[in-house]
């Protein structure tokens, strides 16, 4: 008779001698063979992410600055020092106001537009496909290439300005205190807003016709059962897209950068993550880039909370 | 078995930070500077130094088969000096950059990323033979050269006499002298619908615009003042307030604009002017119809005014392992002969006193070129002060809010531009 170690019911503190030992020398073999799949992925984890954050974390209480290989310099313990340039400075000050200003424009936007979006290419739509690629085409577009389309509509010179004549506001949009940060958050909302449509076509699918059936049969119209049966049937897809935007919001680099000259006019467009890369790259100050990053992390972390528990509360 | 594969990691994790510091290993100095071998070089991207570095390279291998040089452009950076400034950090320098900006050389002394030129037997002395006196603002605060300062842009005022002509001026004599005659001929030129603006530096917060709009302009107005003297910030004064009120004036009138031009506006034909060096008369030599003149005064400008250099220099090193082969490649390269066969090639000035003389027949068929080698003489460098970024940096912060945003007035402006970098060099003198 042969053991069919594949369909042999799992027995404990019974059976054979021989039977246990199989089982346990598959667990062992199991188990190795996932301690080796999961290790390329664990020492990514270590290099990339959990080795750089200790580090950032150790420069933050330094006075540091990168250096030649092989020459020592001393980076002598400064405490809370480097914290207290971030928190004086207010230039780093600024760029906070204007990511919260970012996060009050793109998130609701976010949220809002790829759900009523996500909404609408879940019906059955003539060329449901074609809009669904053409959302998501900005999404995996470069952003210099967008920039480019972007200065094209809202340059000084460019084809809103010529469109709106005298109405065209002065300074123009870029250029503008006042609206460039409202621009970016446009333009971020309008570049991401595909990747954020898929999430909810996802959920979408998850959420039973019969809850519809049941809405209509009981006289609910299509905006009452987009707000009771739609809103409540993704609200863990919500949260996700939430926290996300914030994330990838607080993260802002790319269009700061490439859209208004590097945070212009006037840092009034400046983001915590495009003064780290001035401070730490072309001014040379690492120490004070890693603990504005630092803050930075604690930042996203309450928002994010807060996020999170303002989309589901309720539940 | 998990504090087996725990064991795993602790080895993998050393064997990597073992593999990582022996990558990071720089070679010993005292042996470097005699070695001989091969070695990289670094030249910027511009298409004539590519051109006329590829040449020396190829004069300088034939001579020296067992010396190999091999010449390279920057890696790609948003600037050079972030890019040279990564190779420091990650030890992957060439032996040489021929492009390396003064203003950095604080920073990368501090980094440990350069060799003092000064240390080779005849290192003061051949780049004092060479330069002269104008090599003594590329000194170090230790007195010793980091850098052996190669060659200027002088700064100048380059129009587009097709506009010029266009607005209806004259393009062989153009009102741009003093500050009221610049406005003028400006407002001409936007309000006919010649050009969409007079003149369009970049408005950016780059800590190195202000080389571009205020410097050379502080440089002509001040009769050559560095933005820092003995120690202290030197511009908050008339000079400095007479050349912030007219940029001032520029950008509130529209003649200078706000927004950054994706691309070259002189070469767009989108403004008439710009501040530029000698290196744009070959990049626009098919494109635009160039004239030249020195940037304005109050009083009135003269050829014989000072200008900021845009001076790069050649700099050594650390990571390079045969450094007396960059040593004389280092002077072969700034050879009387080379300079020449540079200046021939790139219409760049080479750093030497006497550059009309020596290159007479160049200036001769070149006349365009003339003016600038004249201002060579009087040029005007970044100060070479540590913590000079972060200096520029300050500056421009002001700069953008009041000069080019009119969100302060220019004298509030500078006064506190000035009290933030005294701020600055005392600290950076006591650490």
């Amino acid at each position: 008779m042969t053991v069919n170690l594949e369909s042999a019911p799992a027995v404990r503190g019974s059976g054979t001698p021989a039977r246990a030992a199989a089982s346990a020398g598959r667990r062992r073999f199991g188990s190795r063979a996932g301690a080796l799949f999961v290790t390329p992925y664990a020492l990514f984890v270590v290099f990339v992410f959990a080795v750089p954050l200790v580090y950032t974390v150790w420069i933050s209480f330094h006075r540091f600055y990168f250096t030649a290989p092989g020459t020592h310099v001393d980076s002598p313990w400064v405490g809370l020092s480097n914290y207290r340039d971030v928190f004086t400075d207010p230039v780093v000050g600024q760029a906070f106001l204007n990511i919260l200003v970012f996060l009050v424009i793109n998130v609701p936007l976010t949220v809002g537009l790829s759900l009523v979006l996500a909404t609408a290419l879940n019906a059955k739509i003539r060329f449901r496909s074609f809009f669904r690629a053409a959302y998501y085409v900005p999404y995996v577009t470069a952003s210099v290439a967008l920039v480019a389309v972007w200065q094209f509509l809202f340059g000084s010179d460019g084809f809103v300005n010529h469109l709106l004549g005298p109405l065209a506001p002065n300074p123009s949009w870029l250029v503008n205190s006042h609206l460039a940060m409202p621009m970016i958050a446009v333009f971020v909302t309008w570049k991401q807003l595909g990747f954020f449509v898929m999430l909810y076509l996802a959920a979408l699918q998850n959420i039973g016709n019969e809850l519809y059936e049941a809405a209509s049969v009981d006289g609910a119209g299509r905006i009452r059962q987009f707000f009771t049966v739609t809103v409540p049937g993704v609200r863990p897809a919500t949260t996700l897209v939430a926290i996300y935007a914030i994330i990838t919001g607080a993260n802002l680099f790319s269009e700061p950068y490439l859209l208004t000259g590097g945070g212009g006019p006037d840092n009034s467009s400046v983001s915590p993550v495009l003064l780290m890369y001035q401070k730490g790259i072309e001014q040379a100050h690492p120490d004070f880039a890693a603990a504005l990053g630092v803050v930075l992390v604690a930042f996203v972390l309450v928002v994010s909370l807060a996020a999170r528990k303002f989309t589901e509360r309720g539940n | 078995m998990l504090r087996r594969t725990a064991y795993a990691l602790l080895v993998l994790a050393t064997l990597a930070g073992t593999a990582t510091a022996c990558a990071r290993t720089s070679p010993d100095a005292a042996t470097a500077d005699r070695a001989r071998g091969p070695i990289t070089i670094w030249l910027s991207n511009n298409a004539q130094e590519v051109q006329w570095g590829d040449a020396m390279v190829a004069a300088w291998n034939k001579a020296h088969p067992d010396q190999h040089v091999t010449a390279q452009q920057i890696p790609a950076g948003k600037t050079s000096e972030e890019a040279i400034s990564a190779s420091i950090i990650a030890g992957t320098s060439a032996c040489l950059v021929f492009n390396t900006s003064p203003a950095a050389v604080p920073t990368f002394q501090k980094q440990n990323g350069l060799v003092p030129l000064s240390d080779f037997p005849d290192g003061d002395a051949y780049i004092a033979r060479r330069s002269g006196a104008l090599a003594d603002q590329y000194r170090s605060t230790d007195g010793k050269f980091y850098q052996l300062p190669w060659k200027s842009n002088p700064v100048m005022i380059l129009y587009n006499k097709k506009l010029f002509g266009k607005a209806g001026l004259d393009p062989n004599h153009p009102q741009l002298s003093t500050y009221s005659q610049f406005l003028r001929t400006s407002r001409k030129l936007v309000r006919s619908g010649a050009a969409q603006a007079a003149i369009w530096p970049s408005p950016s917060s780059d800590f190195f615009q202000p080389w571009y709009d205020f410097y050379p302009a502080f440089a002509a107005a001040s009769g050559g003042r560095q933005l820092v003297e003995n120690g202290r910030a030197d511009f908050d004064d008339p000079a400095g307030r007479q050349v912030a009120a007219f940029w001032r004036e520029l950008y509130a009138e529209k003649l200078a604009p706000q927004e950054a031009y994706p691309g070259d506006s002189l070469a767009d034909g989108k403004a008439a002017m710009a501040t530029v060096g000698p290196w744009a008369i070959a990049a626009y030599k098919d494109s635009v119809d160039l004239g030249v003149v020195p940037v304005p005064t109050a009083k009135g400008s003269s050829a014989t005014e000072p200008t900021f250099s845009d001076e790069k220099s050649a700099a050594m090193f650390s990571a390079c392992r045969n450094r007396a082969t960059a040593w004389d490649l280092l002077k072969f390269a700034t050879s009387s002969a080379e300079d020449g066969r540079f200046l021939q090639t790139t219409g760049q000035m080479p750093m030497r006193e006497d550059l009309t003389t020596r290159y007479a027949s160049y200036f001769k068929a070149n006349p365009t070129y003339k003016a600038f080698a004249e201002q060579a003489r009087h040029v005007i460098e970044v100060p070479n002060v540590p913590g000079s970024v972060d200096i520029w940096q300050a500056f421009r912060d002001d700069w953008t809010k009041s000069v080019i945003f009119g969100r302060e007035s220019t004298d509030a402006a500078l006064s506190d531009a000035s009290s933030q970098i005294d701020k600055l060099l005392n600290e950076y003198e006591g650490q």
